[in-house]
């Protein structure tokens, strides 16, 4: 027991000196994951916010010929720009991305509004382009409320009730707690909290195993008084300590950045108090000597540095593949996914974000079985770690 | 005290060793001498319980390498081929972590390390990270690593490789020094003249398999010159005609 405390120490002290070492541990997580992160965040934020407080910008070609139509749009708050433009200049205006749309009133439009006869009216847009998306939206609403307006209009002159067009009323009843909205945003965060983890303990778990092999001196370090598994596990736990500390940080480095951001124009409204962050801490540290263990079996098959850089960094995607899953089919909570290490944890502190909190039966199924494959991948890294073949 | 017999490991098709039996007794120095890959550093790793052989016994202080190895790990001063000091770490630190693995605590292990760095004359750069060490540095460090715990039986890989003739000399003073202190020393090379200006006995092994034992007078009269240089040359070219 001693000798895992002296490795240990001697692990963390080594490392913590070595720059490079220090700054790719905690790059990612601190810096880089919430910056990006805070950006992408901002953007989505910004664009929301234009759609909705800013006018609508609608070009209209053909203006002289709809004057109530116009008169209706801008009484529901469209800035109406009338422009000189037939189909086809239309067309090429929103294919190059000049106008988000353009709406073109054709002249025979008040000739058959008159007769009755449904009107025509073009609306040339981009489905493609992702900033046009809320502008597109908005345009077609008026539009369709005006129709309404006016088959409203036209039975009521002919003495019917306007409701007998409208045999059904639907009420979408919104249950998404706000910060639930931003369910697929929040989920990037668990996806980024759990890639820093490992990247945190990334260069410990080379430097165990394929590290001390090619710097010689792993060979005198076996020789000492000292059984193999005092020293692995002495090197898993320097590798854990780095890969808490990562996730530590990156939650802090999350809760400041996030301050930043404008997440109520989305109706997010990410819970990031500090027992929040404590707690989502809690719910994924269980992962950490999992990840550990995992990356120093890996590194233990490799022969260099080199190729333990390049085979960790395929074994980083492992536990991210679940959270990619559960993020694309919007996965909830239960039992039975709580047995699956790393999805877990996402589901967990999803929950913890979204302000809905977690079950106790489910916090104790994720700690117990992602502890228990941890303990099962050091037991196989001690016995890798008794192999000749370990000296390379 | 180091005793091996009729030692054998082989590595896939590589017969690395095949019956290998000496002894190297306490106050001698015994060299092992061979060509690169005669089988070296294999039989040294075995003493080390770094590997296992395949058949046959080795045997330090009286603890058998494959089923004591803590024991013996515990009685060996091993000073690898490579240095294999940490970087990061000043030369003080390096050996304060052998001392502690060791077992060695508080103001013991403290006294322990000033006497060895005192003696290798090592104060200067104590305090310095090892990355910046010159061969001569890495190895006096590495020396006072492996002899932190006054082994009794002390194996040591080809340490002259790459040094000065300064760091040599003071290697050779030594390794007398531990001579006269009652140790085993078991040191391997592959130059002769090293070998001849050290030990008190000699290994010659070839192609894994050990071609002369004996003082440098036994082996010259064995092989018929009054050249070690020439005895060398001719014991390692004749495996088959093993003495």
């Amino acid at each position: 027991m001693n000798s895992i405390a002296v490795v240990f120490c001697k692990e963390i002290l080594e490392n913590l000196r070595d720059r490079r070492v220090v700054f790719s541990a905690f790059f990612f997580g601190v810096l880089l994951a919430p910056t990006i992160f805070a950006l992408t965040t901002t953007l989505v934020s910004k664009r929301a916010q234009r759609d909705q407080e800013e006018p609508l910008r609608l070009p209209v070609a053909g203006a002289v010929h709809a004057p109530n139509l116009l008169s209706f749009l801008r009484e529901q708050g469209a800035d109406i720009n009338p422009v000189e433009l037939d189909v086809h200049a239309a067309i090429d205006k929103v294919r190059t991305g000049e106008f988000e749309l353009v709406l073109i009133v054709p002249e025979r439009y008040g000739e058959r509004l008159r007769a009755g006869d449904p009107a025509p009216l073009e609306l040339v847009l981009d489905t493609s382009n992702t900033r046009a998306a809320g502008s597109t939206d908005r345009a077609r609403r008026l539009l369709d409320a005006y129709s309404r307006q006016l088959a409203a209009l036209r039975l009521l002159v002919r003495g019917v009730n306007p409701t007998v067009i409208q045999p059904l009323q639907v009420h979408g009843i919104d249950v998404a707690t706000p910060s639930g909205r931003s369910l697929l945003i929040l989920g990037m965060l668990t996806y980024f909290c759990i890639m820093s983890m490992l990247v945190g303990g990334f260069y410990l778990a080379i430097d165990t195993t394929a590290g001390e092999r090619e710097r010689g001196s792993l060979e005198p370090l076996l020789s000492l008084p000292v059984t193999r598994a005092q020293l692995i596990l002495g090197k898993m736990l320097a590798t854990c300590a780095f890969m808490c500390a990562s996730l530590l940080l990156t939650l802090v480095a999350f809760a400041i950045a996030l301050s930043f951001v404008p997440l109520e124009v989305l109706g997010m409204s990410a819970n990031f108090s500090v027992p929040v962050v404590l707690a989502i801490f809690g719910v994924m540290v269980p992962m950490v000597p999992l990840g550990a263990a995992l990356m120093t079996v890996v590194a233990s098959f490799t022969r260099t540095n080199r190729e333990a850089q390049s085979w960790l960094s395929v074994v980083l995607l492992v536990p991210v593949a679940p959270i990619m899953v559960a993020v694309m089919n919007g996965t909830r909570p239960d039992a039975a996914l709580m047995a699956i290490p790393s999805l877990s944890q996402h589901l967990l502190a999803t929950s913890l974000l979204r302000g809905d909190g977690v079950s106790a039966m489910h916090v104790l199924i994720s700690a117990v079985t992602t502890l228990t494959a941890g303990a099962l991948l050091a037991a196989l890294a001690i016995k890798l770690y008794r192999r000749e073949a370990i000296l390379g | 005290m180091i005793s091996i017999s009729h030692l054998s490991r082989r590595f896939g098709a590589v017969q690395a060793l095949h019956d290998v039996s000496f002894t190297a007794a306490d106050g001698r120095i015994t060299g092992l001498l061979g060509h690169n890959g005669a089988g070296k550093s294999t039989t040294l790793r075995i003493l080390s319980t770094v590997l296992r052989p395949d058949t046959g016994q080795a045997s330090v202080d009286g603890y058998d390498c494959a089923t004591q190895s803590l024991q013996v790990r515990r009685s060996l001063g091993v000073l690898p081929h490579a240095s294999g000091l940490y970087a990061q770490l000043t030369g003080r630190e390096n050996i304060e972590y052998y001392a502690r693995l060791r077992g060695l605590r508080g103001p013991g292990m403290k006294q322990a390390c000033d006497a060895l760095i005192e003696r290798l004359g090592i104060a200067g750069i104590a305090q310095r990270r090892a990355r910046g060490y010159s061969q001569g540095e890495k190895l006096k460090v590495a020396l006072a690593r492996a002899l932190i715990h006054r082994p009794r039986t002390v194996i040591l890989d080809e340490p002259t490789n790459g040094l000065d003739v300064n760091a040599v000399r003071m290697l050779r003073e030594l390794i007398r020094e531990l001579k006269a202190g009652g140790c085993c020393v078991l040191f391997s090379s592959h130059v002769m003249q090293e070998v001849a200006a050290l030990c008190d006995d000699i290994v010659i092994i070839a192609q894994g398999q050990v071609v002369a034992q004996g003082t440098p007078q036994q082996i010259l009269d064995a092989l018929g010159t009054t050249d070690l240089e020439e005895a060398f040359v001719r014991a390692a070219a004749t495996p088959e005609s093993a003495a």
